[in-house]
């Protein structure tokens, strides 16, 4: 008889424990997020670039021996009924220079919207060497019926871009927010 | 053998409170590990052929290019499911019957440590499965952006989206409780004298594999658990107009998803190592490796999630640790195959139903290990992903691996179980049948992939239109020699020669110490251990 109360107890032991560790590892994976997050932001290793600008704009050393070619895309999300496209597709540009461009955007459909461009650079690393001063992407776009605009962006590459990296793509996608209040 | 009669009799001195219930309360109320293990069996009997109806449907549509048979979003449906069904339905409860049945009898424990919860999780399986298929009813169709549920694609899923991820909560639920009660029965229960390392290896790895279960199956509900915040209550874990990221979802479903495949095999090596040796009539060559070996794909499993995902645009920093950790993998299982083999070796071997399952399982799984280094290439993978090859790569360590041993310990013990021999030249007639058919269904489909078509879309390009015929051929061959096993068990539950206790000539192992079928209670008082 003691022996079988004694069981009990040893399996009630044995659920807790485990029922603990099924807790923790639950929370293990939220806790994986900020971890990711944190992991991609010290690394740039996912190409998520600042979607503010740079804080002090110090000047650079102009390298003008390098020339680097940075290329534009534009992606629109599902039911985002805009027209969105870069108006180049591609620049060269010598690392420390500032550079300026534009993205064509009109709201398609017949009511207003907003929306938000969230930037990617590829290839990741170089995300960290990818500085904007100014950005259509920093702000929520607010669009009136039929609406077109042209928004700039004004970045320069830092020159201590690895060399290895000849060809930089910075890449938006659009999304709409309107749920969000704009 | 003393124990045999001893705990015969003792079931018959106290048959009246010890005895099953009678009509259909005995299987709801039951938290008999026996009654548990055939509910669980039978459920997954089920589900193998409610999947593999729905890999038929693919197979009918890949047969010629071009659509014919359904339309792509139902096909869509069908991949989904069909995996999910498989793994989820199949596979996993096949598994945790297996424990319920054998973990017991083999450590000399009179049930599981904790019946009450065994009923639940057995109980929990039919409504996840009644909740997961009726999606296929509801508005926008069930789910259709593949087993793996990726961002964005799976949120654009219509009214389903809700369920299924409540049906994952709870086979996710299910499982774990499955594998606490297999923990606490194995590590609280074993008779005085049956220390861990004289334990049965197909105990040794369903305690490991309880462990992966429980370290992976939360992460699993936490990450499905964030899709569902994110399309219904405005979180951004994975939505990058929110700051998130959809890659995000790919590293934390594979922390999950790697070990998965792993939850899936390692039990299947446990049943192997039962097996071989009772037909080469030779104890198992290197048990003490084969348990380290089992330990070691268990640790190994948690660091190489990311060769699921080389071309997300990892550094190479990444790609070169993931792949040199997901080649590492190769060598505890290389052991595993090794002791198989050197088991066999000069052993003196018989060829009934459940060997030659567990030969062609170390041979066609082999085959799948190959294919799987082949991915773990990381600069090969770039043309290898998504496409037949990784299709061909899993079915291989899938099919004739985990589902053979699942066919293998249905052949092996249901002897023991139903106290009656199956019918051994249908039992090798399904054995021929499933091995031509497998081997001709999923190896056309290396070349498929080598080639370049890419999986889960419905039509192809014309030049690969004759592989896809003989593949499909063979899934209709796979797939409906499956009826012979059916019929065979059926026959096998109503009757047959009468078996022997020990069944088989070279068994050994307290199980077969038992009579055939093991009296309801068994091991009331714990046997000895020599
Ligand atoms: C030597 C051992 C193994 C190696 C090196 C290996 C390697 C890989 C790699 C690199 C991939 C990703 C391919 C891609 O998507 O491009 C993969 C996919 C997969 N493997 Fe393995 N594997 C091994 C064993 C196994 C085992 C034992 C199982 C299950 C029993 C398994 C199941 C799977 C599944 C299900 C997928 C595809 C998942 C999906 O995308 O749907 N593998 N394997
Ligand atoms: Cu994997």
């Amino acid at each position: 008889m003691g022996t079988r109360e004694a069981l009990a107890v040893a399996n009630r032991r044995m659920v807790r424990r485990l029922l603990l560790l099924t807790a923790a590892m639950f929370g293990f994976g939220f806790a994986l997020v900020p971890l990711y997050d944190v992991l991609c932001e010290i690394t740039g290793l996912n190409g998520k670039t600042n979607g503010r600008a740079v804080a002090a704009v110090e000047p650079m050393k102009i390298d003008e021996s390098r020339t680097v070619t940075v290329e534009f895309v534009a992606n629109l999300n599902v039911g985002a009924p805009w027209e969105f496209a870069p108006r180049v597709t591609r620049m060269q540009v010598h690392p420390g220079r500032f550079y300026q461009t534009h993205f064509l955007a009109k709201n398609l459909a017949n009511q207003p919207m907003t929306g938000q461009a969230i930037p990617s650079v590829a290839p990741g690393l170089a995300a960290s060497h990818f500085q904007k001063i100014e950005c259509f992407c920093f702000n929520r776009q607010r669009f009136q019926v039929g609406e077109g605009k042209e928004m700039p962006v004004t970045f320069r590459i830092d020159p201590d871009l690895p060399p290895d990296v000849r060809t930089v793509t910075l890449s938006y996608t659009f999304f709409r927010i309107d749920d969000a209040g704009g | 053998m003393s124990t045999a009669s001893h705990t015969t009799d003792h079931g018959h001195d106290h048959d009246h409170d010890h005895g099953p219930a009678r009509g259909l309360s005995r299987w709801i109320l039951t938290t008999n590990h026996k009654d548990i293990g055939t509910l669980y069996l039978l459920f997954s009997l089920a589900m193998f052929f409610v999947g593999g109806a729905m890999a038929l449907v693919i197979r009918a549509e890949l047969f010629e290019p071009g659509l014919q048979v359904v339309d792509p979003h139902f096909f869509n449906q069908m991949t989904t499911l069909h995996a999910l069904v498989m793994i989820f339905g199949a596979v996993m409860p096949a598994f945790v019957g297996l424990a319920n049945w054998l973990i017991p009898m083999m450590v000399g424990a009179p049930d599981m440590a904790l019946p009450r919860m065994n009923n639940w999780s057995f109980w929990i399986m039919p409504f996840a499965f009644t909740l997961l298929l009726s999606t296929l009813f509801m508005p926008g169709g069930g789910p259709a952006g593949g087993w793996t549920l990726y961002p964005p694609l799976v949120l654009q899923t219509g009214s389903a989206f809700p369920f299924v991820i409540l049906a994952v909560h709870m086979m996710g639920a299910s499982s774990i409780m499955g594998a606490i009660n297999i923990i606490a029965t194995i590590l609280n229960l074993r008779a005085p004298g049956m220390t861990l390392m004289k334990m049965p290896l197909f105990v040794w790895t369903w305690l490991i594999t309880a462990f992966l279960l429980i370290a992976v199956m939360p992460v699993l509900a936490g990450t499905v658990t964030m899709l569902l915040t994110d399309k219904f209550f405005g979180t951004s874990f994975f939505n990058a107009a929110g700051g998130g990221d959809p890659v995000m979802f790919q590293h934390i479903f594979w922390f999950f998803g790697h070990p998965e495949v792993y939850i899936m095999i390692l039990p299947a090596f446990g049943v192997i190592s039962q097996i071989i040796p009772t037909f080469a009539r030779k104890p198992l060559f290197g048990y003490a490796s084969m348990v380290y070996a089992t330990a070691s794909i268990a640790f190994l499993s948690f660091i190489v999630w990311a060769h699921h995902m080389f071309t997300v645009g990892m550094p190479l920093a990444g790609e070169l640790f993931f792949m040199y950790a997901t080649m590492l993998i190769a060598v505890p299982t290389g052991v595993k195959v090794f002791n198989w083999v050197s088991t066999m070796w000069r052993g003196a071997m018989t060829f009934e139903t459940p060997m030659l399952f567990a030969i062609a399982f170390v041979i066609l799984f082999t085959i799948g290990g190959f294919s799987g280094l082949m991915l773990a290439i990381a600069p090969a993978d770039f043309q290898y992903h998504d496409t037949y090859f990784v299709v061909a790569h899993f079915h291989y360590v899938l099919v004739p691996g985990a589902v053979f041993s699942i066919m293998a310990a249905a052949y092996y013990w249901l002897p023991k179980w139903t106290g009656h021999m199956y019918n051994e030249k249908l039992g090798k007639l399904h054995f021929w049948l499933s091995v031509i058919g497998v081997n001709v269904l999923f190896f056309p489909q290396h070349f498929l992939g080598l080639a370049g078509m890419p999986r889960r879309i419905p039509d192809y390009a014309l030049q690969f239109t004759e592989f896809n015929m003989v593949s499909t051929v063979g899934a209709f061959l796979f797939g409906f020699s499956q009826l012979f096993f059916l019929y065979n068990v059926i026959q096998t539950i109503r009757g047959g020669a009468k078996a022997t206790d020990q069944v088989w000539e070279g068994a050994e192992g307290l199980e077969w110490t038992l009579s055939s079928p093991p009296p309801y209670h068994t091991f009331t008082t714990a046997p000895e251990i020599k």
